[in-house]
């Protein structure tokens, strides 16, 4: 009997801020039909990270304490983003607010400059990330795939950067392939994870071949016809893609080039067919 | 503890008018209900530390917010 191996070769391991996660795939925790799918849907994923959020609690309300409850469930650690946040000073305050709720330091920057396309206030968030790595924080900032940006991240203390893939719950995959590429090759030794606009396990497979290290996914996850086998398709592309990355990906070429051998074809010392054009 | 008398001020929690009897940002969060439970807060745009809330006047016109953990991407 064939005895399959499970997908589990020992891919190289993935840290951020001096911590080992088992899992690239991070995941957010919004949107999903109900709690129970949610709490499914981590364990399906094998996500090491969950994004969470703060908002406003109703007086005598107990909303918090229900979801914090369910996501320590999980067992998942949890990363705050400040989603939603317009400027430098609101994403500092939810910060702060988010590492007492939380009782983690990191944190998932936000500060978002459009309504419509959700893109990254550039200035803003260089602004907040210098702040709070001053004040101690471990920031993932949601940025651009802009070079020089990245460079102002990482000159004031950040250790990782999420670059967008398209906007934020659009599905597009990667629309700039070439400047993710670029920022990649650029900086070598930085954890890049690509948050943002991811819509099929394809796409996540595509950017960790391109060398990212790792993925954060939520709406194509929450929004999937059956978000708890979906989370465990974008596992398996995660790790495949991972795991083709470190194994080496051949180089495109412009013309074809036989894969079979071509000595010893036979019939090959025969002229080519007389009714095929141009081959006269 | 003293509990001090004063008139009452009309403040904004989570951006809507409340008109409260409560002296300090701690009073306000218990008079709102949530006791011991895992909220955070700022005044003004700036953030209260849990253990600061007792210390924290409030003032007319306060702009507070009280958050806690919800879903978040």
């Amino acid at each position: 009997m064939n005895v399959i191996e499970p997908h589990a070769k020992p891919q190289k391991p993935f840290a951020l801020y001096g911590v080992d996660l088992a899992s690239r795939l991070l995941l957010g925790t919004a949107q999903y039909p109900s709690p129970d799918v949610l709490a499914r849907a981590v364990e399906a994923s094998g996500a090491s990270i969950v994004t969470v959020a703060l908002r406003r609690e109703q007086a005598r309300g107990r909303k918090g304490e229900r979801f914090l409850e369910l996501i320590e469930a999980t067992g998942a650690r949890v990363l705050p983003n400040t989603a939603g946040c317009r400027t430098a000073k609101e994403a500092i305050t939810t910060a702060h607010m988010a590492r007492e709720v939380f009782g983690t330091d990191w944190v998932k920057l936000e500060v978002i400059a459009n309504d419509d396309t959700l893109q990254p206030e550039v200035f803003g968030l260089v602004e907040a990330a210098a702040a709070l790595t001053q004040d101690g924080f471990k920031v993932l900032p949601y940025t651009t795939e802009d070079l020089s940006i990245a460079e102002r991240l990482l000159a004031v203390g950040c250790e990782v950067l999420m670059p967008w893939g398209s906007p934020i719950g659009s599905g597009r995959g990667l629309a700039n392939r070439y400047a993710l590429q670029s920022l990649r090759a650029y900086f070598p030794g930085v954890p890049l994870i690509i948050d943002a606009g991811i819509g099929a396990p394809s796409h996540a497979a595509d950017a960790m071949e391109m060398g990212y290290d790792a993925v954060l996914i939520n709406t194509a996850v929450a929004k999937a016809g059956a978000p708890v086998p979906m989370a465990a398709a974008f596992a398996q592309a995660i790790e495949a893609g991972r795991e083709a990355f470190e194994a080496g990906l051949m180089g495109v070429r412009d013309m074809a080039s036989p894969s079979t051998p071509v000595a010893g074809t036979p019939f090959f010392d025969l002229p080519p067919p007389a009714n095929k054009p141009g081959n006269d | 503890m003293a509990v001090e008398t004063r008139s009452c001020s009309d403040i904004l929690v989570n951006g809507v008018p409340v008109t409260t009897e409560a002296a300090t940002l701690a009073a306000l969060v218990a008079e709102l209900g949530h006791g011991d439970a895992r909220v955070a807060t700022a005044r003004n745009g700036d953030f209260v530390p849990a253990r600061v809330r007792g210390a924290t006047q409030l003032a007319p016109g306060d702009r507070i917010e009280i958050v806690s953990p919800r879903h978040g991407g």
